[in-house]
């Protein structure tokens, strides 16, 4: 289960409170209008953004004194999730190990991961010779390969087209079914949390509000979320 | 943040050598300069010419490049790129090499008195100002070419698109588009030009001299080897320095276009051209001002190059490795300082990156002065000749380099510093595996630069070696002393050579296979 405990993000004028929990193993969407605080939320569990006050539980441990690397969370961003100049499989093992110098099984755990991504025979290509699509797969083999209970993502298909994206959180639900895992899922699309079909986090008026049931959340929104999705 | 450390502490400690190498060389010149009494009537007549010598080829060099930028911003024709290609070039040709190229189209003997002769012209001689001022402006006649040509780059095409659909005639254009866009860029360009031959010194070491040609640079020079009167040329040195900085400050306050931009290759459509027979004239006369010395160089070079004297040979060897360790310098500390100018603090990161900046405020030969004052009571100058002149030709490098690659550090680390840490990258691991393979373009040109200025560096090796540790280019002016222009020719295609591959050899293993 995690833990957002009395949490208080401040950058300026903004100010974003979360006092939530999300149980283990649930797919959380996290909906609202943009500049809300949606991403931010995601840096701070993720640990590349530090809250003003409170504290981030994993299973009732502190998490929000780590280091991104040692959370129990694979993140997977915007853009930039793939090196450039590292092949598909170098980008994926770095999951494994971030100096890349795989042993043992673990090649094959990363042949695997593209595999389940449907990138079978891709592993010697570059970032730049595939195509959206194929990029977030292999970020998504490389959260794979990571095994940590906690997956984010911060609107990672937003460049998708729309039966493409379809396609990409079906993978994400199925991936992380399999695998027991937390799912977290920023978007600004109303049909991506009805698609994800799980629990929803609407981030608006300085506040996180705690899960609710996506689809009856959706059908009788409350006031703020009303506004944001408009008539 | 947590374990950035090994990540600052090399740029600190980088900053911080190169800020006691160019402010103790500076002290040290201080210190000896109040020996001298005061500049004597030789030394201001230095000053003098440095200033309108300087003035006079930035304005030759920029009027020229104005009308060849123009043809070249508005034609396509075959040889276009190698042209484009060959005015970003000449940062790489060795001074010294340039000089005996021109010698060979414009001296006693050159190409040009010899047709001369035979039309009945009387004969021109390329020593005195107007021998350093036709060499200034061979050297920043492509420099301003490039930088104005990038202002007309700039233009968009769509701005000649309406001046066509409004029917405007080349005089209009060139009124409402051309000439705004002209004096933005060229105070800037004139600038840069003035600023470079300000510190000239081979130029005037070999065509210039005497009471009427000689510059501050190569006064330091001869107080030095000639008087060995330091204190003269510490003073010298100062006076230099200040000249370097209020320029280099006027520089910065007016805006320098780019030289490193790229994207000249394209050709913007226009309505409004003529016949190109005008442009056509202009391009081919700036071709062959510029090829011609080279042409003749390596006519003449070529066939002697089997049967140079083995002095040039060993004196080649030095050359490499001084080219050799440069680079390495150059990049270490360019690597060094970017990073840490990247991870530390705003205030911390502003000092680290002026530190590196410092070798613009020096010239070659204060530097060596300065250098020679600090090291000579503890060592002979020939035996510290070589690492000093890698040295100070890494930190006269460094501000370029510095300029190619914290951007590009700087990028890196918006892009991709987040995924690092959520896959849990040391500072190795991040050094290794993300900065070194994404830096490797700018890390390769910083080296290339830094080789190819070290590699035809002629000033600081002039003041500390003896015939026992010259460099190829002082082999080559003693060569040219002594009148053996044969074999002088040969050399300087050797020297030409080794600086082009130099260059090429680095910024080639930055681009090979290198995805950005």
């Amino acid at each position: 289960m995690l833990t957002l405990e009395g949490l208080t993000i401040r950058q300026g004028t903004f100010e974003l409170r979360a006092d939530l929990s999300i149980p283990r193993g649930a797919h959380v969407t996290v909906i609202g209008p943009s500049g809300a605080g949606k991403s931010t939320l995601l840096s701070v569990i993720g640990g590349f953004f530090e809250a003003t006050s409170g504290r981030i539980l994993w299973n009732d441990l502190r998490i929000d004194d780590l280091p991104p690397g040692k959370r129990p969370v694979a993140t997977i961003f915007q853009d930039n999730n793939l090196f450039p100049h590292m092949t598909t499989e170098q980008n994926v093992a770095l999951g494994i190990r971030p100096s890349g110098r795989l042993r043992g099984a673990e090649p094959q755990q990363v042949r695997g991961a593209l595999k389940s991504v449907g990138l079978d025979g891709f592993g010697d290509r570059k970032p730049g010779a595939l195509s959206g699509g194929q990029q977030s797969r292999v970020a998504l083999a490389r959260a794979m390969v990571q095994d940590r209970p906690l997956l984010l993502l911060d609107e990672p298909f937003a460049a998708l087209g729309p039966a493409l994206r379809v396609e990409m959180l079906d993978l994400v639900t199925q991936l992380a079914r399999d695998g027991g895992r937390t799912l977290m899922i920023v978007t600004h699309d109303p049909d991506d949390a009805r698609r994800v079909d799980g629990q929803t986090i609407l981030v608006a008026d300085g506040q996180a509000a705690p899960p609710q049931p996506t689809g009856p959340l959706l059908d009788d929104p409350p006031p703020a979320l009303r506004a944001y999705l408009g008539p | 943040m947590r374990a950035t450390r090994p990540l600052i502490l090399p740029g600190l400690v980088a900053g911080a050598l190169v800020a006691i190498l160019v402010a103790g060389s500076i002290v040290a010149v201080l210190l000896r300069a109040g020996e001298a009494p005061s500049l004597g009537s030789a030394d201001w007549a230095a000053v003098r010419f440095t200033l309108w010598q300087a003035a006079l080829s930035a304005v030759l060099s920029v009027g020229l490049a104005i009308p060849v930028a123009r043809a070249l911003a508005r034609r396509r024709f075959p040889g276009r790129g190698a042209l484009i290609l060959l005015v970003g070039a000449p940062f790489i040709l060795p001074v010294i090499v340039a000089i005996l190229g021109l010698l060979m189209v414009f001296g006693r003997s050159g190409w040009v008195n010899e047709i001369g002769a035979l039309v009945g012209l009387p004969q021109l001689s390329i020593y005195g100002v107007h021998g350093v001022i036709l060499a200034h402006v061979f050297f920043n006649l492509p420099l301003a070419t490039r930088l104005i040509l990038q202002g007309w780059q700039a233009i968009p095409a769509e701005r000649f698109r309406l001046a066509a659909s409004l029917s405007m005639a080349p005089r209009d254009i060139a009124r409402h588009i051309e000439w705004p866009m002209l004096k933005g860029v060229v105070p800037g360009a004139a600038l840069v030009i003035f600023l470079i031959c300000t510190s000239s010194f081979a130029v005037a070491l070999t065509l210039g001299g005497g009471p009427r040609a000689t510059t501050i640079e190569l006064a330091i020079y001869q107080a030095f080897r000639f008087d060995f009167d330091i204190g003269r040329a510490a003073l010298l040195a100062l006076v230099q320095m200040a000249v370097t900085v209020a320029a280099g400050l006027a520089a910065f306050a007016v805006p320098v276009p780019d030289a490193m931009g790229g994207g000249l290759d394209r050709v913007v459509r226009r309505w409004d051209l003529g016949r190109p027979w005008g442009d056509a004239l202009v391009i081919a006369l700036a071709a062959l001002f510029l090829l011609a010395p080279l042409l003749a160089l390596t006519i003449r070079g070529v066939p002697t190059f089997t049967d140079l004297p083995v002095s040039v040979w060993s004196a080649a060897g030095r050359s490499i490795w001084v080219a050799a360790a440069s680079a390495l310098l150059c990049v270490c500390l360019g690597l060094a300082i970017s990073v840490a100018a990247a991870r530390t603090g705003r205030r911390r990161a502003k000092g680290v990156e002026l530190a590196g900046m410092l070798g613009l405020a020096a010239s070659p030969l204060v530097l060596g002065t300065g250098l020679f004052i600090v090291t000579f009571p503890f060592f002979r100058p020939d035996t510290v000749a070589l690492p000093v002149t890698a040295v100070v030709n890494a930190v006269l490098a460094l501000p370029f380099a510095l300029r190619a690659i914290l951007p590009a550090v700087a990028r890196i680390e918006g892009d991709y510093r987040r995924l690092a840490d959520a896959l849990g990258f040391g500072p190795w691991a991040w050094i290794w595996r993300v900065l070194l393979p994404r830096l490797r373009r700018p890390l390769g040109f910083a080296g290339g630069l830094a080789a190819a200025l070290s590699m035809g560096d002629l000033g600081v090796i002039a003041l500390f070696a003896d015939s026992e540790t010259a460099t190829l280019p002082l082999q080559l002016y003693r060569l040219m002393g002594a009148y053996r222009m044969d074999q002088a020719g040969g050399a300087a295609v050797l020297l030409l050579g080794l600086s082009l591959l130099a260059f090429w050899l680095c910024d080639r293993g930055g681009r090979v296979d290198a995805d950005t």
